[in-house]
């Protein structure tokens, strides 16, 4: 479906978000393809039993723990990267054996559309089902009774996930997003910082990424460098003029374009523009804009932004950064661009966040072995590679004993030479065992 | 009441400043909290059987089986273990990030609520609490008020032994539990029935709080027509302790009811009369070897199930019933009504209907067409019908030829599935329980970058992208040199 139809994902992108089509192809096509060739590759070893060691706590036996499947799951996807979101835990759902519904968010319609189609198409009906909607289908949706509901999208919508989970019991993976930081040394290599900032940020759906830089950290002393090393990049990227580049995309709609245009206006924040700030409503675009040291209490610096705003904050000592990200809810992804050895273990050690990147921007959503997922206010839950696998799975111990071999000292009537047993037995040390052996046997 | 909140609130701010300063995530904290536990088990152990006695009426040996030896077996692994479950672990690396390192760490959660039930009050604090400890987390439990003398022994010596700026006991009834509900934790663990299991689901949300749920259910026992009569004498024994030797049948993976063939029932009732009484005497009241029911409303409940139309007679051994001493009788009943309470709701008690069928292998519909339990048992030799109930049914486990002692395993993985719960601990599962793997890539720093990642974007670019993520390096360099075209 994904090689067959890939112009018409392409098409539909552009119409929804104005993707470039290379963006559309690296981060929704692509990396989609790689991920069910993994599970096509991986299926037989995920699905395979574990096989479990016992103890003297349960001797003699055997265990093993099984991957079965939770049942009839629910996943809602959201609007920015549309099949990558929706198609990357159907992948999961389908791997695991459970039957899916998935639900594709209507502020990407096009997609939607597309989506449903071609997975009827393709993809066994009895088992797939893609219902279209807004609020009303979803609403109705999670009346019903699901095994397990993923959700991508904001806090406040997971929260009302998580109300209708709760009524049936359903475990719930929220696949929520948070202000990512991005903490910059002046040890660096600044070129290639500075291009990998911009591409995370507005090569990325043009910030409107969940793991899209959301705002910079920097030395008082290394901001000028760093902000004329993004100038000189953003020129390199998208033009003199990027209004017109085709090679970002727009804001997907108009509640979002007032939405931005709110924070980058807001009084105390408006005059911290140091490049762009250009906004065409018509057209729902916004330029890349920088702003410098925005008052911490400000609306950009409370809310995800989500769009191509980037706020640098400064800070005396690169140390005072932590302070700055820890004083806020958890992130999902949190990133340094650093040399130094001893900053990237503090960075590590002192911050927490769904996934940590150093030295670059996004790219790690796409290593396999890596779990990606939030925790704290960005999400519970994660998946991708064999976590996918996994987020749609029970895994069900199961102990094998026999009939045959002594009885353990564990039944009533209860004598103190029992008790003795008991305690060396659960104590695991082997010469008490046999001493207590021989007591109960005296008995 | 506005004295109690301010109490709490410096309680739990004090944990969350113990927290902040780093000192639970140091290896050396965890490992004294632990061995503080193992001394606790050891030194307290008297009080502890005190409380149980008192609390539910529990025999030392039944006390220590189920919750003293296996809570040291528990801090003993935990012990040998943590070293390696708090390292790093190295995750493979696919080429398409090269040259990188990549790494899961597990970081703690914060502060963490561990709200458990009154049936095992500490094997159900202090099992959670191993995990919380191990992981790095500051704890508060809430034992609960239904075991009143075991949750003021639990407050009293973890006061003692354990760090107290790091893990608080608060004890109290439904206000306290709703009061802590209030708070942001970053994780609860919650242990009891599935209606207050919903509240505290509900009052997560707030805070987007994770949460596991451990419940319960109605744990079948598969029980097949066996020829040998060691293999029934060892089934029977196994049966009875399970369901009237743990808690008087008050355990969430007590046997709730068994199925088996119409032409082994009677056979299976002769033997399970006649270990009932090997095992708790003629009068198992005066034997001390059965526990109590925990107070008399869950007393009365029982007392209902057993006189509504049609259950009562079906009762083919005990139905005796001392309202005064909280004693029930092990009772045994063949085939009541399906549609009878018993028979729909998780009975926890010591009551067990045998439900009958032709074929055994009925027993699987049977078992399907019902919620999902916390564990399956089948006592059989038959290879094919271990088979099928593994692969037809779901339950959070299935043990065969015993019961409950999956308890004790520290490489399983104990928790529900569907209604029985979600999440998992035990062993490992609980560390990772209260732990958030974090995943780490560092790129190594190059002294060039692959300029076809960036815009402006051109056909050219596109094509040795797509390379690239084919991992075509040949392809991917003879097109950049412009000697092939794609």
């Amino acid at each position: 479906m994904l090689e067959e139809r890939e112009r018409d994902i392409i098409k539909a992108l552009h119409k929804d978000l104005s993707k470039p089509e290379f963006e559309a192809f690296i981060s929704e096509i692509s990396m989609t393809k790689g991920s069910c060739k993994l599970a096509i590759k991986e299926l037989n070893h995920w699905m395979r039993p574990q096989k479990a060691k016992t103890s003297m706590a349960t001797f003699p036996s055997s265990a093993e723990i099984l991957s079965e499947p939770l049942g009839v799951v629910l996943i809602i996807s959201t609007w920015n990267y549309p099949f990558l979101l929706s198609l990357e835990p159907v992948i999961g759902a389908l791997a695991a054996g459970n039957a899916v519904v998935l639900k594709p968010s209507e502020i990407a319609p096009a997609s939607s559309s597309v989506l449903k189609e071609l997975l009827e198409e393709y993809v066994d009906n009895s088992a797939l089902r893609v219902i279209e909607g807004a609020v009303t289908e979803t609403s109705a949706l999670l009346e019903q009774k699901w095994d397990k509901i993923f959700y991508t999208g904001s806090g406040r919508v997971g929260r009302i996930v998580m109300v209708a989970a709760a009524k049936h019991l359903t475990p719930v993976i929220l696949e929520l997003g948070g202000k990512c930081p991005v903490v910059v040394d002046s040890n660096v290599n600044l070129p290639v910082a500075a291009k990998r900032i911009i591409a995370g940020k507005w090569g990325c759906n043009n910030g409107q990424t969940c793991i899209a830089p959301d705002y910079l950290i920097t030395t008082k002393a290394f901001a000028p460098k760093l902000i004329d090393a993004l100038r000189y990049e953003l020129l390199e990227f998208f033009g003199e003029n990027p209004m017109e580049s085709e090679d970002i995309s727009r804001i997907v709609n108009l509640y979002h374009f007032t939405r931005l245009t709110k924070l980058m206006d807001e009084d105390k924040v408006s005059d911290k523009v140091v490049l762009g700030g250009q906004r065409n409503e018509n057209r729902l675009k916004i330029s890349p804009t920088i702003l410098l040291d925005v008052p911490e209490d400000s609306l950009i610096m409370k809310e995800e932004i989500f769009g191509p705003l980037l706020p640098i904050l400064t800070v005396e000592n690169l140390e005072d950064s932590f302070a700055v990200i820890n004083s806020r809810s958890k992130p999902l992804a949190a990133y340094c661009f650093t040399n130094n050895e001893e900053v990237k273990k503090d960075f590590v050690r002192n911050i927490s966040a769904g996934g940590m990147l150093i030295n670059d921007t996004i790219v790690h959503l796409t290593v396999s072995t890596l779990p990606f997922g939030g925790v704290g206010e960005s999400g519970m839950g994660s998946y991708h590679g064999k976590f996918s696998f996994d987020a749609f799975s029970h895994k069900k111990a199961v102990l094998y004993r026999t009939l045959q071999g002594e009885t353990y000292p564990r039944f009533p009537p209860y004598t103190a030479g029992k008790l003795g047993l008991l305690r060396a037995l659960l104590g695991g040390n082997t010469f008490h065992i046999i001493l207590s052996l021989i007591r109960w046997l005296k008995d | 009441m506005e004295g109690v909140k301010k109490d709490l609130e410096g309680e739990l701010e004090e944990l969350r400043e113990t927290y902040n300063c780093g000192k639970t995530k140091e290896e050396t904290w965890r490992r004294s909290q632990l061995k503080a536990l193992l001394n606790l088990l050891k030194e307290k152990e008297d009080d502890i059987f005190k409380a149980l006695k008192q609390d539910l009426g529990k025999h030392q040996a039944e006390a220590y089986r189920d919750e003293i030896g296996t809570l040291v077996k528990s801090v003993d692994y935990a012990l040998a273990n943590l070293k390696k479950w708090m390292s790093s672990k190295k995750a493979g690396l696919p080429l398409a990030v090269f040259p990188s390192t990549a790494e899961l760490v597990p970081e703690p959660l914060g502060l963490v609520l561990i709200i458990s039930s009154w049936n095992l009050p500490f094997g159900l604090s202090i099992e959670p609490l191993i995990g919380a400890i191990a992981a790095g987390n500051v704890v508060v439990i809430k034992p609960s008020e239904l075991a009143p003398a075991c949750a003021s022994i639990l407050a009293t010596s973890i006061h003692t032994y354990l760090d107290n700026r790091g893990v608080k006991v608060i004890q109290g009834g439904i206000s306290v539990g709703q009061q802590l509900l209030q708070h942001k934790w970053d994780k609860i663990f919650f242990t009891g029935s599935a209606h207050v299991g919903r509240i505290v689901l509900s009052a997560a949300i707030k805070h987007l709080t994770p949460v596991t749920l451990e419940l319960g259910g109605k744990c079948p026992a598969v029980v097949d027509s066996l020829s040998s009569t060691w293999d029934k004498e060892i089934a029977a024994k196994r049966i009875i302790s399970a369901k009237f030797g743990t808690c008087a049948g008050q355990a969430c993976i007590g046997i709730d009811y068994i199925l088996a063939e119409k032409r082994f029932t009677s056979n299976l009732v002769e033997l399970l009369k006649l270990y009932t009484k090997k095992m708790f005497g003629e009068n198992p009241k005066e034997t001390n070897s059965i526990a109590r029911i925990i107070n008399k409303t869950n007393f009365l409940r029982l007392k209902n199930l057993l006189e509504e139309p049609m259950v009562k007679t079906s009762i083919v051994h005990g139905g005796s019933l001392d309202e005064d001493n909280l004693f029930i009788e092990p009772t045994i009943l063949v085939d009541p009504p399906l549609n009878s309470t018993l028979m729909t709701e998780e009975i926890f008690g010591p009551l067990l209907p045998i439900i009958t069928v032709d074929k055994i292998e009925e027993s699987i519909d049977f078992i399907k067409s019902r919620p999902k339990a916390l564990a399956i048992y089948a006592f059989t030799c038959n290879e094919t019908l271990k088979g099928r109930l593994i692969s037809e049914t779901s339950s959070g486990s299935v043990t065969f030829n015993d019961t409950i002692v999956q308890y004790a395993a520290d490489s399983l993985p104990f928790g529900g599935v569907g209604g029985s719960g979600f999440g998992r601990y035990h062993g490992k599962f609980s560390f990772d329980t209260f732990t958030h793997e974090k995943a780490v890539l560092k790129r190594i720093d190059l002294l060039f970058d692959i300029w076809f990642r960036y815009p402006p974007w051109n056909d050219k670019k596109l094509m040795l992208l797509k390379s690239a993520y084919k991992f075509d390096y040949l392809g991917l360099l003879l097109k950049a040199l412009g000697l092939k075209k794609s």
